[in-house]
């Protein structure tokens, strides 16, 4: 596999190719990186993977279901604990959790600062005029997505994917589709690497810069050698598949096991979850 | 000539408007994160979605078995990086297409949701792009209404033709464009129930705030102009460079799937039927209860919460005056308690459908080994 190609963020404005090349490392960089969080010493990390996802289901319903902002805002410091027992600096995980979602929910809820009908709260110049109603609802907005962000980002950061995938088998995701996510996340990463090194290799043969026209054509043959690998990549995977025994369906090796450390956790989400939806 | 000197015309200033417009529709709003949709809303597009996935799965298994697997993980692959790709704009900007088009278009409506489905599944779990508890609701816009509707419009338009035909090029560009433009009014229709069906006593909106009136403009305008331009231009270019050099991939459809079936639409014909009324149904009942804005009680408002599909049901067969309370198990009386009832028999509801899913997906076995055996 090649060296990634760090393209520095000043170059940026000079192109589609860097920009893509900017998108696929960041992409890499933030699954390299979570695994190695969930392979750190940590609360969250310790738990049942299978805990794990029901306790996160039960949150987000927690947090979707609740009707007042105190209970959503409780969770989010609940979340923010979570995070600084796990092992997760809280600087990157608010960075990573607002950074980008919420900021741009953000931008959908301003409009309904003014627009949403009700008694006014505080006057702008150019005759705008905040109403309660619609900062109570933006805050409602900004607040459940960035809690909502929250909670999965702390379940994907905690959890290793395969424990993640073998943990969807509890949910009852049939085995085909399991296995298919499974693999799916393993060519991502090649097909990422495939990628970036035809634009690298395509960039550092370039002197000039591309016009419109062919800026869009280097695209769309990208995409189509791309896709034609995948097709190929596929039947050859199937065949190795086939040669090394694969009968249709999965094994996995190791079995999971819950400890009264699980069972303390699960009972604590579960009460967690049922004041929220009380005293919603 | 004439297309660029009327694009010179327009200001500098309504350029960018609409690129950040475009923007923030563009990526916010097709993976629609959690806390924007109600509980009730997620849980109904997950049961929308259902069919489309049974479906895609039963297809997986009939015609090739085991040997799909790697087809549909690698297909789902190359749509999340093709999703990364930066596709160059006019202006200097530069966008992101979903390739849900692309996929139905090489293999077919019902392997594409699938693959797409798991792309999604994906970058809701791993990347938080899209939300867990919306992913029906991801699933039913991006997996399911761009790729059948993208796959009716390429089909309608390049059936029977030659594999080198122009109106191949051209059934992907229009296939691409529409699929993406109903996606969006698909999902502005989700946003813009929100505001109708869930706010405090006081009419504080509890999940997207904008009413149809502001989401559905808001969100297709924009789609059409810009985002569904750059799926259709991505699809359109993509089958060209495979026109040119790579034919056999735009062929695979034929292998994987029954042509003739595929167009005649008659062997689903159930299958449209019973999707056509869900979508007639769906927005009907979530429609229905916005009428009655203003009318709201603060006591009827508390009975609200998981409880609009009876409603809307109740709606049309003309029952809408029957009282409501009952949804909260009368003889405990306690609201909450109540609440916590109809929640906890939803999620007992997304369960048994999820075992009857897989029960059905595997046919009652553990596994589909015996389909790779008697192969």
């Amino acid at each position: 596999m090649s060296q990634l190609a760090r393209p520095s963020r000043l170059k940026s404005r000079s192109g589609f190719i860097e920009r893509t090349l900017i998108d696929i490392n960041n992409t890499l960089e933030q699954s390299l990186f979570a695994e190695k969080i969930a392979r750190q010493k940590g609360l969250l990390q310790a738990l049942d993977a299978r805990l794990k996802v029901i306790a996160m289901l039960m949150l987000l319903l927690a947090v979707s279901l609740s009707h007042q902002l105190v209970i959503i805002a409780g969770l989010y410091t609940g979340a923010l604990i979570l995070a600084a027992v796990s092992n997760i600096s809280l600087g990157f995980f608010i960075k990573r959790v607002w950074a980008f979602i919420p900021f741009f929910t953000g931008i959908v809820a301003l409009p309904a600062l003014f627009i949403t009908p009700g008694p006014a709260l505080a006057y702008l110049p150019l005759g705008l005029v905040i109403t309660r109603t619609g900062a109570l609802t933006a805050l409602f907005l900004l607040l459940r997505v960035g809690t909502s962000v929250s909670m999965a980002t702390l379940f994907v950061l905690t959890t290793p994917w395969n424990s993640v995938l073998k943990a969807l088998g509890v949910l009852h995701v049939p085995d085909v589709l399991i296995l298919t996510l499974g693999m799916t996340y393993r060519y991502i990463h090649l097909l990422l690497h495939l990628a970036n090194d035809m634009f690298l290799s395509r960039k550092s043969r370039i002197l000039r810069r591309l016009t419109g026209t062919e800026e869009r054509r280097l695209m769309a043959a990208t995409s189509g050698i791309l896709l034609g690998k995948s097709l190929q990549l596929s039947s050859e995977v199937y065949l190795a598949m086939e040669s090394r025994g694969f009968r249709g369906y999965p094994h996995t090796m190791d079995r999971f096991q819950m400890r009264w450390f699980d069972w303390a956790a699960g009972l604590v989400v579960v009460f967690v979850t049922l004041l929220a939806i009380v005293g919603r | 000539m004439f297309l660029k000197e009327t694009l010179k015309k327009i200001p500098r200033w309504m350029y960018m408007y609409y690129i950040l417009i475009a923007l923030w529709s563009g990526t916010t709003a097709m993976h629609i994160p959690d806390g924007y949709l109600s509980p009730v809303t997620c849980m109904l597009m997950v049961l929308l979605v259902m069919p489309f996935w049974i479906r895609g799965v039963q297809r997986l298994r009939e015609k090739m078995t085991a040997r799909n697997i790697p087809l549909v993980a690698l297909f789902a692959a190359f749509s999340f990086v093709v999703m990364m790709f930066n596709v160059p704009l006019p202006g200097g900007t530069t966008a992101h297409a979903v390739g849900g088009a692309l996929a139905a278009i090489i293999l077919g409506p019902e392997i594409a949701t699938i693959a797409v489905s798991i792309a999604l599944v994906i970058q809701a779990l791993f990347f938080g792009d899209g939300g867990i508890l919306a992913i029906g609701a991801n699933c039913f816009n991006m997996a399911v209404v761009l790729p059948y509707v993208s796959f009716a419009i390429y089909q309608a338009v390049s059936k029977n033709m030659p594999m080198n035909s122009k109106r191949r090029i051209i059934g992907a560009a229009a296939g691409g464009w529409a699929g993406l433009t109903a996606a969006a009014f698909f999902a502005a229709v989700e946003f813009g129930v929100q505001p109708l069906l869930w706010h405090t006593a006081d009419g504080t909106p509890l999940y997207a705030p904008y009413p149809l009136s502001v989401s559905i403009p808001a969100m297709v305008i924009p789609h059409a102009l810009i985002a569904s331009v750059v799926e259709g231009a991505v699809t359109a270019l993509v089958v060209a460079y495979l026109i040119r050099a790579n034919q056999p991939a735009l062929e695979i459809i034929n292998k994987t799937q029954i042509t003739a079936e595929t167009s005649s639409f008659a062997r689903w014909r159930n299958l449209w039927i019973g999707l056509a009324a869900l979508v007639v149904i769906t927005p009907l009942g979530l429609l229905a209860p916005g009428t009655a804005w203003g009318e709201w009680g603060a006591e009827e408002l508390t009975n609200r919460g998981l409880s609009f599909i009876p409603k809307g049901l109740a709606q049309l067969s003309g029952l809408w005056s029957a009282p409501m309370p009952d949804y909260n198990v009368p003889a405990i009386g306690n609201a909450n308690i109540g609440y916590i009832l109809s929640a906890v028999v939803g999620i007992l509801v997304i369960i048994g459908v999820a075992w009857l899913f897989s029960l059905l997906v595997t046919g009652g076995k553990k596994t589909f080994s015996e389909d790779v055996n008697s192969k």
